[in-house]
């Protein structure tokens, strides 16, 4: 079981998470998702009735 | 400010009220067998407790269903986030308190020990001080504004009916079990994870509820995008359940008495112990208060987030590298070398995603750089994030394996910590405090910002003390320890080392001193702010354009 584990740990482990994180990058960065960010980051700001709700 | 219960839809159906009137039922009864039936009296103690609290959640629960919820228009319910800030504000000047009592103690021993008063005792006071301002204060804080955010950013009211109330005043019984336990001798022993078993399932009924209102919160929402402060909470909320549930499995002696023994034993208590505490850190005290961050400093500055790229990369780099740091809290251990080379090599690689959530934060002021002279509030909170990044900095550098040979057991660690805690915790959550007052009680701003001058330079002054002498003190002691004489022997005894550390210590004192005098102040500032008062001799900054120099 230990053996098992490290060996997974200390070789796929290891691709499982640049391939993740190459994903994270593919999403973050594609500029079709720009419009969409573009919306998401002026969520907070559009809230205009903090005063008074 | 009501302190009832408060108004829900009007189209809420009542199954809210009859499932947590069912719970309450079972758990009076079981509160009160258990106490009748207890094998030590910590337990009947407890057990009491939790009846009183069962019984005053009953009466509660039969005033709403009495007087009725009163068909409330709002849009939001804001009534739970103002419980939530004054127990922030509560819990965080007792917290300090206390961290100033034990700070105290180690500087004055022969003055502040009392031999038969056994719960002054430092071994009882000390998890009491890391609890209140960790769960208590922080905790509060992180309930609160996430209440408050998700709902902002969903454009709709929580979700579960009294389902929040249950949250907070659940949570808040939990800090009250574990604190009157620490002072009683109930401890299991984990740091950061004290509470017993009964405390540890209390918690965890409590706090899948919050991930329930939590999440149908967000199902209900009526804006497509979710908001990345609210990616921020979640992971926090999903993260410190996994967490909580895996390093407390333990088997009590008895279903009627406080002990227990975990499941884990050796090194694999260590190790989960750690995986569990680092990233109680990495999850309670930097995702939920990167969450506030990332909704507060927009939000108070007028400008969006810097980049909105930039945060996705910095969640997902940051909580899938969190997640494997641990093992740096146990090198030179037997742990196998290869995963503590691994916890550290996480921790170095967190250098990126840390610095880039700093940046992100920072970089949303530009443009905007004048808010910081005429703003103390978001003054405030870009010191905090300054502190974010220098205590990220100095993490994974002390997890090096040659520097933790150094750093390990000593002060620097506590100097450390209080960096993460009084400047990037304490400051983003007074900042969202500051902000979250005149919102909620609908003030057009706070009653002084002088006041709140005041409690940024008194409190950022403490720090420093804090923080500088806890360094000298950490290094002085490390290599105290490791020096030999020219005969190979230790050069210093470990009673010589404590005494040199005595001045240090005193600084300490005086550092926490004066940010518990700066938590006073904002007390006082948030109280009068609520009550609707505007200080009369305000200062007001000047608006002309700042003279060029010669």
């Amino acid at each position: 079981m230990y053996e098992m584990l490290s060996q997974v740990a200390q070789t796929w482990g290891l691709v499982l998470f640049v391939i993740a994180f190459l994903l994270v990058l593919v999403y973050a960065l594609n500029p079709r998702n720009q419009k969409k960010f573009d919306a998401a980051r002026r969520i907070p700001l559009e809230d205009e009735d903090i005063h008074n709700g | 400010m009501n302190t009832g219960l408060p108004a829900t839809q009007p189209n809420q159906n009542g199954a809210d009220i009859a499932l947590i009137g069912a719970f309450l039922a079972v758990g009076l009864l079981m509160a009160i067998f258990i106490a009748a039936r207890a094998v030590d009296p910590l337990m009947e103690v407890h057990a009491l407790m939790f009846a009183a609290a069962f019984a005053a959640g009953g009466f509660a629960l039969g005033s709403v269903i009495y007087g009725g919820r009163g068909a409330s228009s709002d849009v939001y319910e804001f009534d739970v986030v103002k419980a939530g800030v004054i127990a922030s504000v509560f819990w965080g000047i007792a917290g300090f308190l206390v961290g100033v009592i034990i700070a105290a103690q180690l500087a004055f021993p022969n003055i502040f020990y009392f031999d038969n008063l056994g719960w002054t005792n430092f071994g009882r006071l000390r998890p009491l001080h890391t609890s209140a301002v960790i769960f208590a204060f922080g905790g509060n804080v992180l309930i609160a504004t996430s209440f408050y955010v998700v709902q902002r950013t969903s454009r709709g009211r929580l979700w579960g009916g009294l389902a929040p109330w249950f949250v907070f005043w659940g949570y808040n019984l939990f800090i009250v079990i574990a604190a009157t336990g620490y002072l009683m001798g109930v401890t299991q022993s984990k740091e950061y994870a004290e509470p017993e078993w009964y405390a540890d399932l209390w918690l965890t009924i409590v706090w899948v509820v919050y991930l329930l209102v939590f999440l149908g919160t967000l199902l209900k929402r009526k804006e497509p995008h979710i908001y990345v402060a609210n990616w921020f909470y979640l992971a926090f909320i999903v993260t410190i359940a996994m967490l909580h549930i895996v390093n407390n499995l333990s088997m009590p002696v008895s279903l009627t008495g406080v002990k227990s023994y975990s499941l884990f034993a050796g090194v694999q208590d260590a190790l989960t112990q750690w995986w569990y505490g680092h990233n109680a850190v990495g999850f309670f005290l930097t995702a939920g208060f990167l969450a506030i961050m990332y909704y507060f400093i927009p939000k108070r500055a007028e400008r969006p987030v810097y980049s909105y790229r930039l945060s996705i990369i910095h969640f997902w780099a940051l909580i899938f590298i969190y997640i494997w740091a641990g093992p740096h809290h146990l090198h030179y251990t037997a742990l196998p070398e290869w995963a503590q080379t691994l916890g550290m090599t996480f921790s170095i690689m967190l250098w990126m995603p840390s610095w880039g959530g700093m940046i992100n934060g920072l970089m949303t002021l530009s443009g905007a750089w004048d808010k910081l002279r005429t703003d103390p509030v978001i003054r405030m909170m870009v010191v905090s994030v300054a502190f974010y990044g220098m205590s990220t900095f100095e993490g994974p550098l002390m997890s090096i394996r040659a520097v933790n040979s150094l750093s390990h057991y000593t002060d620097w660690t506590i100097g450390h910590v209080h960096s993460g805690a009084l400047g990037w915790v304490g400051y983003i959550s007074f900042g969202a405090l500051y902000c979250l007052v005149p919102w909620l009680w609908k003030r057009k701003e706070l009653y002084s910002k002088q006041l709140v001058e005041w409690h940024f330079w008194i409190s950022t002054i403490g720090i420093l003390l804090y923080i500088t002498s806890m360094w000298v003190s950490g290094i002085m002691q490390g290599l105290m320890w490791r020096a030999y004489n020219d005969f190979g022997f230790l050069e210093f005894s470990f009673v010589e080392t404590v005494e040199a550390m005595h001045p240090y210590y005193i600084i300490r004192m005086l550092g926490g001193l004066m940010f518990l005098a700066g938590a006073f102040i904002m007390a006082y500032n948030l109280w009068r702010t609520a009550k609707g008062d505007i200080r009369a001799k305000e200062y007001v900054p000047s608006q002309a354009a700042a003279v060029p120099a010669e």
